[in-house]
């Protein structure tokens, strides 16, 4: 092992065929036997051992996956870039951000000039150091990131609506295209049969175009369509008069922000106005949702999980009593509390003498609420118009005020429904609130029928004009070639 | 680490036909089965003797036994069932492992269409219905060599159901009375096979091997229709040699290709069902046999003593040679059945319904597989008792021992002999030759070219029947001589001279004035003393029907 380069102890490490401490003791052993070179002239032993733990801590955390996801290896063949994994809730349980094993995700608004401006309104300015936003979840580490112009799409998932929360907390477009048209090879499950892969970009052209990378039959996805996936490029649409948008009642929910419900309303009173039918529908079973989502997500949750049992890889105690024992301890250890939960109340569920009146119950009214988007859409409304989320994006400290469970009972409650139907659905920044803080809208489409969403959520989009983040502040060296940067993309819309 | 025992097991499934009224079962009209099943009954009590005949003791003709079993069998594929990793027994340890068979995140299962027809032809060959559509199921629990956690199966509903298997079994002192049986099939159910999980008890460790992860089975489930290790024996051995003939399993029970679990109960006669037990993990015949046949008088006795059975696993030492508990706690286990939401349903088409311009990679079509499958075990006895007149019990050895019915359709095609002899041959002589020396067919040093030459010399007289059994003999010790050499090494073919066959006769009967006195007073069995020494005398190098015809003619001239 010390013969080696540093690239192949590395790659060693990383496979685990040695471990930091090891590599450590096997140095210093060899130190003090070659002591006659008189090569050093103090031999930190302590330090270094240290820093090996300290190593070996780190090696723990990360799981680097021996293959590529079928979207992330259709970016790479498309000459994308990958600038880096982001962060999530842990197993993408939550919808702030909060709950990962990496700390929580900042919202980039957080530190935009419209936020603070606002903040510095208010006589009582709290520290600033605690006072940040969440970015939404769970996919906010792919929200933020984007936000923040470090990239320019990144990639989230969306079960839930862990794509398009996020999105409409950092002010970018989220997308969660139809269940079957992208592989979630390589996606790591969270529900099965709700899964999708999210695409988050700063504008629905963008969203358009890393779908048309991304969509299509793959053979390694038995749930993928075969079905030749047709363009995703957007024409501009000039005329919406033909448009049916559905306005469904049952989203007008006593929780949401009186900002949010009007934004919501002049939406639909610019479609109107721009000659679209807007129509009041309903969705009768949307109420269920969140209960027979409960039941479905854990049920497949608890499913999913039964793999990380320590044995083939991630994290693995040291108790060696018994498989059992062993197992046990390793799933106390390497599953936070939210996860947890879930996997119990999911066994809970799919237990012989609860499967009849759980699971089975849960998916019939899964099967009720699919069909509530049926039934709209065959009455003729082409795009639905609702919230994203209950309000914008809130503090951390004040977030937390709150369970994983509760907060993503909220958060999820106008997204989720359309994963248990498949359909695709987008958010779009609409406008700040009067925090300073982005607003987003979600349209939903009839299964399959992205390409026509997007072009409704870009002209959308176009009319809105959606204030671009103003993040001088902390882009500090970077402000100007940002400015400059910025501008041409004025220019340019 | 402790080892769990868990393996190979569906207790979740309850016996669901076992608590229903046998009337049902012999009304419902199984394919092949209505004589059988009628038989059923008598063979019932038929076959009680047996169970009871190694421990002959009062009261227990009125105990009968009910056998199911659940047996799972490898499908011969190239691959995995739901992943592109080889198939291969005895390859070195994890080389056969992707990364869906090691359950690594994001993986999704694909199915595999060899495995699909398989199931579909293994379905009609024991004359199931066919479900165009089946699901996939995931069955929940942890174990080292189940890395998902779960195993992808068909519970709900299952690729074929509702069919039945024929087959014989020989009884009498003789075993020359063939009865034939009918036992239903529930189901036939596609599903993942585990890996393998060695224990090194000195240092506490599990190794596991995963190259058996996720190789497809078939998992076929037979009614109670069986009442003794006989029955269940056959049953099983005839279900072997169809997997073969239709070539979706090696099915070899040595390599773990075929593997048994067992349901056993007894009852009284017109009373419910017993409390069963499930014996597990019976890897040959013959301990298949053997367990059932303890399990079912070790309930007996238990039952005679005023105990009771319980509703337990059980597995055979073969070595003790009795069932023993096992110590895991896997009747309690809930399996957590779920929908398995990464395949769709499973569709397959008849000719009648396959979709217009279909593609013919992405279907299934059901009609086409059944103009496809190959001659079964039961159409190759009939045609060899009606092309050689042979007895049906002959044409079950002749298949239920490997190779030996090739080696004696190979015989036949190098000989004039006749079917009869070249049968009582290879059953008797050749296949008591391999059963002495427990050899397999293929092993054996007389080839079928030899066998026939052999037979040619004695049809054509060349030989007696005495002198070819020493041939035979000789030819098995040193292999590479030809019968002829042997024959003629040895002096062994017959006299052919008249002359001095005539005077031998003479002057035996000359030597032996006695024997012809007796002869002449009337004992017509002193002339088979006679042909005795004459034959003695000739090495037993003449044919004792021409000796009688000489000494007859000589005595009345």
């Amino acid at each position: 092992m010390l013969g080696r380069t540093l690239r192949e102890v590395s790659a060693a490490l990383k496979q685990g065929q040695i471990t930091p401490t090891e590599l450590c003791q096997k140095c210093l052993s060899l130190i003090k036997k070659t002591k006659f070179l008189n090569a050093y002239i103090t031999v930190s032993e302590d330090v270094a051992l240290k820093q090996a733990e300290e190593s070996e801590e780190r090696y723990k955390k990360g799981y680097v996956p021996p293959y590529n996801a079928t979207v992330v290896q259709k970016l790479l063949d498309q000459g994308a870039l990958l600038m880096g994994k982001t962060n999530l809730d842990e197993f993408a349980m939550g919808s702030g951000s909060t709950d990962g094993v990496f700390g929580p995700v900042k919202n980039p608004w957080s530190y935009s000039k419209q936020y603070r401006e606002k903040r510095k309104q208010k006589p009582h300015g709290e520290n600033e150091e605690t006072n940040w936003l969440i970015a939404g979840g769970s996919s906010g580490g792919s929200a933020a990131a984007v936000s923040a112009f470090t990239c320019f799409a990144a990639l989230g998932s969306d079960t839930g609506g862990s794509t398009r929360n996020p999105a409409a907390h950092c002010g970018v477009v989220g997308l969660k295209p139809s269940y079957g048209l992208v592989s979630r090879h390589g996606l790591i499950p969270l529900v099965n049969s709700m899964d999708v892969p999210g695409i988050l970009t700063r504008c629905v052209d963008d969203a358009a175009t890393v779908l048309g990378v991304l969509a299509g039959h793959d053979c390694k996805d038995s749930t993928t369509v075969q079905d030749p996936v047709q363009s995703f490029i957007l024409p501009s649409l000039t005329d919406v008069s033909k448009l049916c948008i559905g306005i469904p009642k049952e989203y007008l929910v006593p929780e949401l922000s009186s900002e949010v419900q009007s934004l919501w309303s002049k939406a639909a009173k610019l479609f109107e106005s721009e000659g679209a039918k807007v129509i009041e529908v309903s969705l009768p079973h949307t109420s269920y949702s969140i209960v027979c989502y409960l039941v479905l997500c854990t049920s497949e949750v608890a499913s999913n999980m039964a793999r990380f049992d320590g044995l083939e890889y991630g994290h693995r105690c040291d108790i060696k009593v018994s498989t059992e024992a062993m197992y046990a301890a390793t799933r106390r250890e390497g599953f936070n509390d939210v996860v947890r939960g879930r996997i119990l109340s999911g066994n809970f569920f799919i237990l012989k003498e609860n499967y009849e009146n759980y699971f089975i119950k849960a998916q019939k009214v899964r099967r009720l609420i699919a069909n509530d988007f049926v039934n709209v859409f065959n009455s003729g409304v082409d795009v639905l118009l609702t919230p994203t989320t209950l309000s914008e994006a809130v503090p951390y400290m004040e977030f937390i005020k709150e369970d994983n469970r509760t907060r993503s009972a909220q958060g999820d409650i106008f997204t989720q429904a359309v994963n248990m139907a498949g359909l695709p659905a987008v958010s779009v920044p609409m406008a700040l609130s009067s925090q300073g803080l982005p607003v987003g809208l979600q349209f939903i489409g009839r299964a399959f029928c992205d390409q026509q969403l997007l072009t409704v959520a870009k002209w959308f989009e176009k009319q809105v004009q959606f204030p671009v983040i103003q993040l001088q502040e902390i882009m500090g060296d970077c402000s100007s070639v940002f400015e400059n940067d910025l501008a041409s993309v004025s220019l340019k819309q | 680490m402790a080892a769990p025992v868990l393996r190979w097991c569906c207790p979740a499934r309850r016996w669901i036909l076992a608590n229903i009224d046998r009337g049902p079962r012999h009304g419902r009209g199984a394919p092949t089965g209505s004589r059988s099943s009628g038989k059923r009954g008598q063979s019932s009590v038929a076959q009680q003797p047996l169970v009871t005949a190694q421990k002959p003791r009062k009261g227990e003709h009125q105990w009968a036994a009910v056998v199911g079993l659940e047996i799972h069998a490898q499908i011969s594929s190239n691959s995995k069932l739901f992943s592109g990793s080889q198939v291969h027994f005895a390859a070195p340890p994890n080389s056969l492992v992707s990364f869906f068979d090691a359950s690594l995140p994001g993986t999704l299962p694909v199915l595999n269409r060899r495995c699909v027809e398989a199931a579909v032809m293994t379905g009609l060959a024991l004359n199931c219905h066919i479900n165009k559509k089946s699901l996939f199921d995931r069955k929940h629990y942890f174990y080292a060599d189940l890395p998902a956690g779960y195993q992808i199966t068909q519970q709900r509903l299952p690729i074929a159901v509702k069919g039945s298997l024929a087959y014989s079994i020989c009884v009498g002192k003789k075993r020359n009375q063939v009865i034939n049986k009918t036992v239903r099939i529930k189901q036939i159910q596609l599903e993942q096979d585990s890996g393998k999980s060695l224990h090194d008890d000195l240092r506490s460790q599990t190794l596991i091997d995963l190259n058996r992860a996720g190789v497809g089975l078939l998992e076929v489930v037979l009614e109670p229709d069986m009442s003794c290790g006989e029955e269940a024996a056959t049953a099983v051995r005839e279900l072997q040699l169809i997997l073969q003939a239709l070539g979706t399993s090696q099915a070899n029970m040595a390599e773990g290709q075929l593997r048994v679990d067992a349901n056993i109960s007894v009852h009284r006669p017109g009373e419910p069902l017993g409390v069963r037990t499930e014996v597990k993990n019976l890897n040959s015949a013959r301990f298949l046999a053997k367990a059932i046949d303890y399990e079912i008088q070790r309930q007996i006795e238990e039952l005679e003593n005023g105990g009771e059975i319980l509703n337990e696993t059980r597995s055979f030492d073969y070595k003790l040679g009795c069932t023993v508990p096992m110590r895991d706690k896997e009747g309690k286990q809930d399996y957590r059945f779920i929908p398995e939401p990464n395949l769709p349903p499973l569709l397959l088409y008849d000719s009648a319904s396959l979709p217009a311009g279909a593609d013919p990679q992405q279907v299934i079509n059901i009609d086409q597989l059944r103009e496809q499958l190959p001659e079964l075990p039961s159409v190759t006895r009939e045609k060899l008792v009606q092309q050689y007149g042979m007895l049906p019990e002959h044409s079950l050895t002749l298949l239920n021992e490997v190779g030996l019915l090739e080696f004696f359709q190979n015989v036949m095609k190098e000989t004039r002999a006749e079917p009869k002899k070249v049968t009582s041959w290879v059953l008797n002589t050749f296949l008591g030759f391999l059963k002495q020396q427990n050899l397999a067919v293929s092993e054996s040093p007389v080839t079928p070219s030899a066998l026939a030459e052999l037979l040619n010399l004695l049809d054509q007289k060349a030989i007696s029947s005495a002198a070819a059994k020493k041939v035979f003999e000789e030819l098995w010790r040193s292999g590479g001589k030809t019968p002829a050499q042997i024959v003629s090494e040895k002096r062994l073919e017959l006299m052919q001279d008249q002359e001095a066959l005539e005077q031998l006769c003479q002057a035996t009967m000359e030597e032996h004035p006695q024997v012809v006195m007796d002869l002449k007073k009337g004992n017509p069995r002193a002339i088979n003393k006679l042909i005795g020494l004459v034959r003695k005398a000739t090495l037993n190098r003449a044919d004792p029907t021409v000796i009688k015809e000489m000494l007859e003619k000589q005595l009345s001239s």
